[in-house]
């Protein structure tokens, strides 16, 4: 038990050397990508041509399997930045601020492309494509509070610099994460509440919810690969002066 | 060095609480703002505004609709199942517009308690299913309660 748990810190002791990072990432990114492409290309295809028609919105509901997936991602994205400011508040780990740096952009093109997915299904559907509700206002904050977090740390000239306030900054801004998920449910809103709950049985046969979760787990895939190779370049960016860098880029 | 570690993530947890307390209370005083309708039930109780264009949501009642032959008038009932609104609409109904179905209405209440819309949304619930299971459900009469008919 005692030696597993030393074994335990030693690992998260290595994961804090970039060095040992850069390495894990370049193993780990070949996996993630495949089983991106795999799962984003059975997903696409099942839920564009097998899963059946909605009885109400006929083929206009497919949106879902881009949106749905887009929405979730964006606020899992935000709690990652969460959890890895934090872990660079507390313990002054700079992986951590330099894995949130570079989360920041894909979870704001997530948020916009929920946004922009929703708004083309709201015109057929709802009548129109913008309605200040409660969930799609406190969604379009999220995209100001990651455009605030990528324009904040590009105010600084020296990433090192910003890191702390940025890391605030998403502390500040991880309240709005429970705003989005229980508006629906708060407030009177034109979006319609969840389908899926940890508690219920979906509200969707499983002919549609198969191709929504491969497509789901297709998008964290994606996001995972794309991280490991962004903080790959991370990491020799920021440490381009110590030795190994200058070694492994030779 | 443990201690400050300690410290700082008090201070982390203190500065969430107190973002979320803040905000909590703005969005506790503006509770009745961020609604996006007024429910039938509100109307009768006279808490929403006369004369001012205002939002009604809830459920188109069954067999309430009526067209004009001639134009693009049409009216139908709003109802939250305890109190009715009665709607003048003059204009393209969303394509998901039918009785039982969920709507947010925008317009203004008269003093008649008729109220002149200017724009119908159709609400979406949270169920999808293919159309034949849509059928079969029709047939044994078990629909979920405001999900329309497949006769759209």
């Amino acid at each position: 038990m005692r030696g597993k748990q030393i074994g335990m810190w030693k690992f998260i002791h290595k994961l804090g050397s970039p060095k040992w990072c850069y390495q894990l990432c370049g193993r780990l990114q070949p996996a993630f990508w495949i089983a991106a492409a795999v799962l984003l290309a059975v997903g696409a295809v099942w839920s564009l041509a097998f899963s059946p028609p909605d009885y109400q919105m006929g083929d206009s509901y497919r949106i879902i399997y881009v949106h749905v997936p887009a929405a979730i991602l964006a606020q899992s994205v935000f709690l990652a930045m969460t959890f890895a400011s934090v872990v660079f508040l507390v313990w002054k780990i700079k992986l951590a601020d330099m894995a949130a740096s570079v989360m920041a952009p894909f979870g704001a093109a997530m948020t916009l492309l929920g946004l922009f997915s929703g708004a083309v299904w709201g015109i057929p559907t709802w009548g129109t494509w913008w309605t200040w509700d409660a969930r799609l206002t406190s969604m379009l904050i999220q995209l100001f509070i990651y455009i605030g977090i990528i324009a904040l740390r590009g105010a600084f000239a020296r990433p090192e610099q910003g890191a702390k306030a940025v890391a605030v900054l998403t502390l500040v801004g991880v309240v709005n994460i429970p705003i989005i998920k229980y508006s629906v449910s708060w407030w009177n809103t034109l979006h319609q509440p969840a389908t899926f709950t940890l508690t219920e049985r979906p509200a969707m046969p499983e002919s549609m919810w198969m191709p929504l979760l491969l497509m789901v787990l297709g998008f964290y895939c994606f996001f995972t690969a794309l991280t490991l190779y962004r903080l790959r370049s991370e990491i020799l960016k920021r440490e381009s002066r110590t030795r190994w860098v200058r070694e492994a880029v030779k | 060095m443990r201690l400050q570690r300690k410290r700082r993530l008090t201070i982390i947890a203190g500065l969430v609480a107190l973002v979320a307390i803040a905000v909590g209370l703005t969005l506790y005083a503006l509770r009745a703002n961020i609604d996006l309708f007024f429910t039938p039930s509100q109307i009768a109780a006279g808490d929403a505004p006369h004369d001012r264009t205002m939002r009604l949501g809830g459920v188109v009642k069954d067999g309430s609709v009526q067209r004009d032959p001639d134009s693009l008038a049409v009216s139908f009932v709003v109802t939250d199942f305890a109190q009715d609104v009665p709607v003048r609409f003059d204009d393209i109904l969303p394509d998901l517009f039918r009785e039982g179905q969920g709507v947010v209405v925008i317009g203004t209440l008269g003093d008649d308690g008729d109220f002149a819309a200017q724009q119908v949304l159709a609400k979406h619930d949270e169920n999808y299913m293919p159309p034949e299971v849509a059928e079969a459900l029709k047939a044994t009469n078990s629909l979920p309660e405001g999900a329309g008919n497949s006769a759209g």
